[in-house]
């Protein structure tokens, strides 16, 4: 019997261990707890090769643990026969396929082959099921259209209206954002987890988008290069450190300030100073400067201050004044965010050389 | 999965088609029986004797033979393609066509002089059923080692080059026997690759029909699964689908089929490989409910032409049905292919 804490519980693991087992054992990861219950959407994320695929297979049943145990509903799911499995775990894997004359509708059709007969007839529960599911991705309008004729993010959609027509209670996706431009990647973390929110379904999707897992997710699973498994909410994974030392060695670190990754400079980067109100053109004025791998700062932090730029708001446009940290330099300006690249590339040139 | 509104139309035409077809292979021959001719002998009141004998001895036989072998290979190829997601999968790249082969080989050129000189003399019957049984065992033993394969190895394209391996193997049996072989057997053998609809007898065509018929049923019952397994195994499995079972399943149809239809007619290639892929273009489906009966179909349908092509140069001289169906298929499929390159994803 399960306890009374995952009584509730759509997918628990306990102790788990996920690996291969051929002539000898390779273990990927151990001591791995995690609980995922009705309305929870949990981002795994982790460099490549520190075993995200593989853990999703284990949890959805693709794949045996080699220690520990999963469960779906309440139930050990080694214990579960296929079809039982596919009306509790809907999944979504990377794995690439010719999708043939099959329309969006026939895709997401697929989603009721746990509940249909040998002859695969739809009934009137499981079409409603069907368009449910495709209007919870947007994709009405392309319900006849052949998959080959859609655009990657169209495609990844349907997929996972699939999943969705499944009806299950758990909802798995293998980096269900890879290869996707950055509007279908927003789309789809908001697809999801408007499903996990309003239908209470549990969500749990692998990722390289560490942004939009930080953003989106409610929990979140970390896997690091030694292996070493960790979940929690995003806020105290990326402030404790975990996110930083979880991708150590790649030659990006992770800056609390922005919530992302940055390249490490060999030197220590000089510091420029953004003066203005607070808006769009200072925003875009910072990313400019973090481009040229300077640091907007207010000063401290032990860096080099080149200079600082004023932006004031003119009729076609922002205006900046660069303002060199040697006293004797004159104001420069510039009416165009390239023209202030050029000016603070030269400044940066200028110091660097002399 | 929701059929486009005019496959049922297009499955009558077919349907329409074979049968004409059928009909005027029963016409074409040596002796060139008029339609009317066709039905007479056919319905029992023929004014001519001669022509009841030819329609209802040789040609009918020879058209049913055509009809099934024709549709069995198809189904086979349909099966062999989704399984192994592969559009030029068929018959022959499971090493089918090629046990098949071995079995014949060594009834005609190892076997005792028994045997071999019943085919010399152009005996029939003995001769013939000792060949079928030892091309259906030369089908199933290559049958039997794809299945054990295909109960350990997951990946569906690593089971194809099993059977690329198995063809091989099997091809290599046989030029060794062809090469210590007599010339005359040698002659024989060669005569039995070209592919004949016409070397089944009336007794024969039963366990043909029985086959094919226990194929055909295997097929439909994979119907679901196949199209499933046609997106993946890892997606077929999510689904539901117990993926180790159905492929089994699928497996054991397509060898019947094409194991069946093999012994009887010698090694048919090309049909399997094309059509299905006429099929998938001519009712615009990737649907296996759809695609198993069009492809059987279209199968019929050429091999029939392709029995009626092959009696073309007339007075008793007949075209080998092999190099034929792909002389004649070859390039239509390719026209084929040339109108739909538009389309993504229509290769299979």
């Amino acid at each position: 019997m399960t306890s009374s804490a995952s009584g509730s519980a759509f997918l628990t693991a306990r102790g788990l261990a996920i690996g291969w087992r051929a002539r000898v054992e390779r273990q990927l990861a151990s001591g791995i707890d995690l609980e995922l219950g009705a309305g929870d959407f949990a981002a795994l994320v982790g460099p490549n090769g520190s075993g995200k695929s593989t853990l999703l297979r284990t949890l959805a049943g693709h794949q045996a643990p080699l220690r520990g145990e999963v469960a779906l509903c309440g139930d050990e799911i080694g214990r579960l026969s296929v079809e039982e499995r596919s009306r509790r775990a809907a999944c979504v894997f990377t794995d690439r396929f010719d999708p043939g004359y099959f329309t969006v509708f026939d895709i997401v059709a697929f989603g009721r082959y746990p509940y249909t007969g040998a002859r695969n007839r739809l009934g009137e529960r499981d079409l409603a099921a069907v368009e449910g599911a495709i209007g919870a991705v947007g994709l009405g309008s392309l319900v006849g259209r052949r998959l080959a004729e859609l655009s990657d993010g169209e495609r990844q959609k349907a997929l996972i209206a699939r999943a969705i027509a499944q009806d299950c209670p758990l909802l798995v996706l293998d980096e269900p954002t890879a290869f996707l431009d950055a509007p279908a990647r927003v789309e789809i973390f908001h697809i999801l987890r408007d499903i996990a929110r309003s239908s209470g379904k549990a969500v749990v999707l692998s990722t390289h988008d560490i942004d939009h897992a930080l953003r989106y997710a409610g929990i979140l699973w970390l896997m690091d290069t030694n292996h070493r498994f960790k979940a929690g909410a995003p806020e105290d994974l990326a402030t404790s450190g975990a996110m930083g030392r979880a991708f150590d060695g790649e030659g990006f670190r992770f800056d609390l300030v922005s919530g992302a990754f940055r390249s490490i400079e060999e030197d220590e980067p000089y510091a420029i100073g953004l003066e203005g109100p607070e808006g769009v053109s200072k925003s875009w004025a910072a990313r400019l400067a973090e481009r040229l791998g300077l640091v907007v700062s207010g000063g401290g932090r032990g860096l080099v201050t080149l200079g600082s730029v004023s932006i004031a708001e003119g009729e076609g446009g922002p205006m900046f004044a660069l303002r060199s940290a040697d006293p004797a330099a004159p104001v420069l300006e510039a009416a165009s965010y390239a023209e202030l690249a050029r000016l603070l590339a030269a400044l940066i040139a200028d110091r660097t050389i002399g | 999965m929701k059929a486009p509104s005019s496959t049922p139309c297009l499955l009558a035409a077919l349907s329409l088609a074979t049968a004409l077809l059928f009909v005027a292979d029963l016409g074409f021959g040596s002796v060139r029986i008029p339609f009317s001719g066709v039905l007479d002998a056919l319905a029992g009141r023929s004014v001519d004797p001669a022509w009841e004998s030819i329609v209802r001895v040789f040609r009918l036989p020879k058209a049913l033979t055509a009809l099934a072998a024709g549709a069995a290979l198809a189904v086979s190829g349909l099966i062999l393609q989704t399984v192994f997601r592969n559009p030029l999968a068929g018959p022959d790249s499971l090493g089918i066509g090629a046990g098949a082969s071995v079995g014949v080989a060594l009834v005609v050129l190892a076997a005792g002089s028994g045997a071999g000189s019943a085919f010399l003399s152009g005996l029939g019957l003995a001769g013939y059923a000792l060949l079928s049984v030892a091309a259906t065992a030369g089908a199933f033993l290559v049958l039997l080692v794809i299945l054990l394969f295909a109960r350990r190895v997951e990946n569906g394209v690593t089971l194809l080059i099993v059977g690329l391996l198995v063809g091989y193997f099997a091809g290599s049996l046989v030029s060794l026997l062809v090469y210590f072989g007599s010339p005359q057997k040698v002659q024989v053998y060669l005569g039995w690759t070209y592919g004949s609809f016409s070397s089944v007898t009336a007794r024969q065509l039963p366990v043909l029909y029985a086959a094919a018929a226990l194929g055909f049923a295997l097929a439909a019952r994979c119907s679901k699964a196949l199209n499933a397994l046609l997106m993946g195994e890892r997606f077929a499995e999510s689904l539901g689908v117990r993926v180790k079972g159905a492929r089994t399943r699928a497996l054991l149809a397509a060898s019947l089929l094409a194991g069946a239809a093999t012994a009887f007619c010698g090694p048919i290639a090309f049909l399997g490989i094309a059509a299905p892929q006429a099929a998938r273009r001519a009712f615009r489906s990737s649907d296996h409910a759809v695609l198993l009966p069009g492809a059987a179909l279209l199968g019929s349908i050429f091999a029939l032409a392709a029995d009626i092509a092959s009696q073309a140069p007339g007075g008793g001289s007949v075209l080998p049905i092999n190099p034929l169906l792909a002389l004649i298929g070859a390039p239509i499929i390719l026209s084929l292919f040339l109108r739909g390159s538009g389309e993504r994803g229509g290769a299979r």
